[in-house]
């Protein structure tokens, strides 16, 4: 009965003193826009439903301006494009499939990363080489020639999206874990544990995962905002979801040769991944001065 | 320009009811709180106390130099009569350039690492003084020969990476000294450096002190330093100057009641665990208080006295029977005369001999292939041999204390005792058992329980994302059998065992202060009744009056469970107190080992005789014999043939010592000395150390 009194204690104040430290944003302005920029898109994603006035793939009138009265009496506030799709709509229900799939991607990178990284830096000798020179060719292979390379392969789709971000950001987060796990390794609270005969894989999750996690959680969301723009990327190239769907990327590849004279039916879509980007940017800066300098 | 000017009326510096803080985010802490004091041309004073008493904000007030958040709250710093703070910028500059020098702890950072030494030297007099190349060039060479530096023309070409942390400390005092200062500023400046390294650089400071008859402000958290380079000690704490008078008077008659606990607090070096208990300050040093009625150090002070000592503003006074002899205390002339003897104790701490030793190294060795992964390299270049042939045992319930300077092997033997590294050749007996080459991965969970270790530092024992009870908790569900329900209980009672409260175990490392995380540190340490603690300098990075607790609280232990120590230090007077026996490594060989009084009294090995010589001291009725060392500790990757110590020893006979590996002499009782010097020459020493109390009339 004691134990299960002090063991979520025990376990659970780490977490408690991270939220609270997270909490600390509200004095970083910066970092405050950048929250807000993001909230906003979380908001229109979940109430896509509610607030989008038409159906995304509905052919109403093509080709209306920005403003353009709508046939049912509303008004088509962003315009629509060449097939009569109403733009609004289509970037409110864009933004669930970005924030569906940046996220699960950066994540799945994060865990692969966060493995080889803690292996990398904890053995070190051949399993540091291996590994490290396994990353850099990664690394050096042009990232857009890999996805090609990748997509084409396997066909487009949500999941080798998801695979393919992995494989090109896992390297990356591997680097930067295994530099933070070198120098923890060597802390006394490290050789502590290994004097009392704890398995590599505990000292490696228990022992120094959490001590890496403020760089881990600033370089996240930069990486979150890089993959969003990957994503948009494949989806100009066409290698993006399978249409008809809403995608940003695609809705910019769909219309760019209507671009001089139709620019609104690319520029709301570029404006919706450019703010997305920077909201986890400048949250990134703003978590950067509460959880590193602090 | 090397004239001194003639003097004024006004003394050098004064400092007059100085106070500081720092500007922090809503509101300005204080650092220091109502300072007054003098320093005339020639004098020196050294300010000591525990950390955060304000003494490095002191230093930097003197030279003006507080950075942005630093703010005057009131009282002035005057030069030779005139207030810094009205100085312009560049008025200033040239005062310290010109006047005012100051040395910093840390040399690395005081030398630009992409200049080679000489130009940063000539740079002083070309910008200050307008020198010419050829005058600026002459001056730094002879300013390097000054400080002691061999081959100053060679030093003048080599950039700082390319000498020694001590070499470094000396450069950086020869660019201090180069503007020909009247005043110079030291803040710790041999805190980060070995004890002989540390030694010959204070015999430098007094010596260059009255050659150039400079005034010495010197700031020092340990007592013994200040002894061998001031006439005069200043005490702080809390952010006030409790105590200030002529360093000899003030030990001899500290009359504020922290001074005297920091005294209490010392090792001795003529006192042991068996004769004596140190008496450390109860309670933690607070935050400066920015209005607080009545004395600082009321509510740690044993003497306090209501309302007196918690009313009112406490004046700095006069000592009566010294001249320049002020303590902040309102009691100070009712106090009792203090005597160093510490409390006695009834009965000797030391268990009686067990016949066989519980641990028996036995010409242990232990090389580093040189790091990295080398695909294409094969063979054994760049090696280290970190131990050679280490012999030493320990008894059951005894101390061996293992001493000497950095790079002597003491931590090696400390991680392949623990089986963090294993040895590559020799043995451990321990019990039945052979550790030398089994890794703490190979060891039985018996083993693992048996040998514990704390560590140096408190900031890096204690993992920084698990609570204190979730640390101790782990380690007793590794090592001791303890059913789940009575978990909580365990916990208590471990922390209850190293003096803390139960509600720690719900804290954080980082809510803890050095002390305290060094006591969870020893708590887990303990949590498996262990047979063998090794600690590793566990109270090096503390301050005094922790440093007191830590070693009461590890002798405590000792006692009540017959615990075996390997106590790692290169503080003597910490191993004298603690230990039963003693071994000293010079690059990972043994110079000497024995008792502590065999060690400690002749015959001694000449790098022991250094060592004892170069430690610090505060009886100010000690005698010495000064040794000083010369050069620097030689790279343990390419250690000297022959006696390891042959390039720095001053009893060195000849080319023997320089090719052949010393025969250890054997005495009886188990004392051993490798060296050289034959028996009977060694046996002829003079005692290092030598206390003339009753000589000087007291």
């Amino acid at each position: 009965m004691t134990e299960v009194i002090s063991k979520p204690a025990t376990r659970r104040l780490p977490l408690v003193g991270l939220l609270s430290r997270v909490l600390l944003l509200r004095e970083s302005w910066v970092g405050m826009i950048g929250a807000a920029l993001i909230v906003f898109w979380v908001l229109l994603a979940f109430t896509a439903p509610l607030i989008s006035p038409y159906h995304p793939n509905a052919t109403l009138v093509p080709y209306a301006v920005p403003g353009t009265a709508a046939p049912d009496g509303g008004t088509f506030w962003l315009g629509t494009d060449h097939i009569g799709r109403d733009i609004l709509s289509r970037v409110i229900w864009g933004t669930r499939t970005v924030l569906v799939y940046a996220p699960l991607a950066t994540l799945s990178a994060y865990a692969l990363g966060i493995v080889l990284g803690l292996a990398a830096g904890y053995y070190r000798g051949w399993m540091d080489e291996v590994l490290s020179r396994f990353s850099d060719l990664v690394l050096s292979f042009p990232v857009l020639v890999l996805y090609i390379l990748i997509i084409v392969r396997f066909g487009s789709s949500g999941l080798n999206i998801i695979l393919a971000v992995t494989f090109a950001s896992a390297p990356g987060v591997m680097r930067i874990v295994r530099g933070l796990v070198l120098d923890i390794r060597d802390r006394d609270y490290i050789a502590a544990a290994q004097m009392r005969g704890e398995s590599p894989w505990y000292i490696m999750f228990v022992e120094i995962l959490p001590n890496v996690r403020g760089p881990l959680i600033v370089d996240g969301c930069l990486r979150l905002g890089y993959v969003t723009i990957t994503i948009g990327v494949l989806g100009f190239l066409g290698l993006g979801l399978p249409p008809p769907d809403p995608d940003w990327g695609g809705m910019i590849n769909e219309t760019r040769s209507m671009a001089m004279a139709f620019p609104h039916m690319a520029l709301f879509p570029c404006l919706a991944i450019s703010s997305l980007v920077l909201g986890l940017n400048l949250l990134a800066d703003g978590l950067r001065e509460v959880l590193l300098d602090a | 320009m090397s004239e001194r000017r003639a003097t004024t009326a006004n003394p050098l510096l004064q400092l007059d009811d100085l106070s500081i803080g720092y500007r922090i985010r809503g509101g300005i802490v204080p650092a220091v709180r109502r300072v007054s004091f003098t320093l005339e041309e020639g004098d020196s004073l050294g300010l000591v106390g525990e950390s955060g008493c304000g003494k490095s904000t002191l230093a930097y007030a003197v030279v003006n130099y507080l950075g942005r958040a630093g703010v005057r709250l009131r009282g002035r710093v005057l030069y030779e009569g005139q207030d810094l703070a009205a100085l312009s910028g560049e008025a200033l500059r040239s005062l310290r350039g010109r006047e005012i020098a100051m040395v910093d702890q840390d040399p690395v950072s005081c030398l630009n690492p992409v200049l080679p030494i000489g130009e940063q030297l000539m740079e002083v007099p070309m910008i200050h003084e307008h020198a010419t190349v050829e005058q600026a060039r002459e001056r730094a060479v002879a300013m390097l020969g000054e400080v002691k530096l061999p081959n100053a023309e060679s030093v003048m070409a080599r950039y700082p990476h390319q000498l020694s942390g001590g070499q470094q400390q000396r450069v950086v005092i020869a660019m201090a000294l180069m503007g020909n200062p009247r005043l110079l500023v030291m803040d710790e400046p041999t805190t980060g450096l070995d004890v002989t390294i540390e030694a010959a650089i204070l015999e430098l400071i007094a010596e260059l002190r009255e050659r150039h008859r400079m005034a010495l402000l010197f700031i020092s958290h340990n007592l013994g330093t200040v002894m061998r380079v001031c006439n005069r000690l200043g005490v702080m704490y809390c952010g006030e100057l409790v105590e200030e008078g002529e360093v000899r008077e003030v030990f001899r008659n500290p009359r504020h009641p922290y001074t005297r606990g920091l005294l209490d607090c010392l090792p001795t070096f003529d006192t042991d665990k068996n004769t004596v208990t140190l008496k450390p300050i109860p309670g933690q040093v607070p935050a400066v208080p920015s209005e607080a009625p009545g004395c600082v150090f009321a509510p740690r002070c044993q003497f306090v006295e209501e309302p007196r000592c918690t009313r009112g503003e406490i004046a700095a006074e006069r000592v009566a029977a010294a001249a320049h002899h002020r303590a902040r205390c309102v009691r100070q002339a009712e106090l009792p005369h203090w005597e160093p003897a510490q409390s006695i104790r009834e009965a000797p701490v030391t268990p009686a001999l067990s016949p066989e030793p519980l641990l028996r190294i036995d010409g242990l060795d232990k090389s580093y292939e040189a790091a990295g992964v080398h695909w294409f390299r094969k063979g054994k270049d760049g090696g280290v041999h970190a131990l050679n042939g280490i012999t030493v045992s320990a008894a059951k319930g005894r101390t061996l204390a293992i001493v000497g300077e950095s790079g002597c092997g003491k931590t090696t033997l400390a991680r392949v005792l623990t089986g963090l590294e294993e040895a590559s050749g020799g043995t451990i007996r321990f019990g039945d058992s052979d550790l030398a080459r089994t890794g703490v991965n190979r060891r039985t969970k018996a083993l693992k329980r048996a040998i514990q270790m704390v560590f140096q530092h408190p900031d890096g024992t204690l993992n920084p994302s698990h609570t204190i009870g979730f640390t101790i908790a782990r380690t007793l569900r590794r090592l001791a059998s303890i059913p789940a329900g009575e978990m909580k209980r365990a916990v208590e009672n471990l922390l209850q065992k190293v003096n803390l409260p139960a509600e720690f175990s719900r804290r954080l490392p980082r809510q803890l202060s050095g002390g305290q995380k060094q006591r969870v540190a020893i708590a887990r340490a303990l949590a498996g009744n262990p047979e063998l603690v090794v600690a590793d300098e566990p109270v090096s990075s503390l301050d005094v009056s922790v440093q007191a607790a830590i070693l009461n609280l590890l002798l405590e232990i000792q006692t009540a469970s017959e615990t075996t120590m390997l106590f790692i230090s290169h503080d003597l007077a910490v191993v004298r107190f603690l230990a039963d026996h003693i071994c000293v490594m010079y690059l990972g060989r043994v110079m000497e080992y024995g008792t502590v009084e065999e060690v400690f009294d002749p015959p001694y090995h000449p790098y022991t005789e250094a060592l004892l010589s170069a430690a610090p001291v505060t009886d100010p009725d000690a005698k010495r014999r000064r040794i000083v060392l010369e050069g620097s500790l030689p790279d343990p990757s390419e250690p000297p043939r022959g006696c390891p110590f042959h390039t720095r020893c001053p009893r060195k006979i000849g080319p023997l010592c320089e090719d052949t590996l010393p025969p250890e002499h054997r005495l009886p009782g188990g004392h051993r000395i490798a060296c050289h010097i034959p028996l009977p020459e060694l046996q002829a020493m003079e005692p290092v150390l030598t206390r003339s109390r009753a000589e000087a009339g007291d």
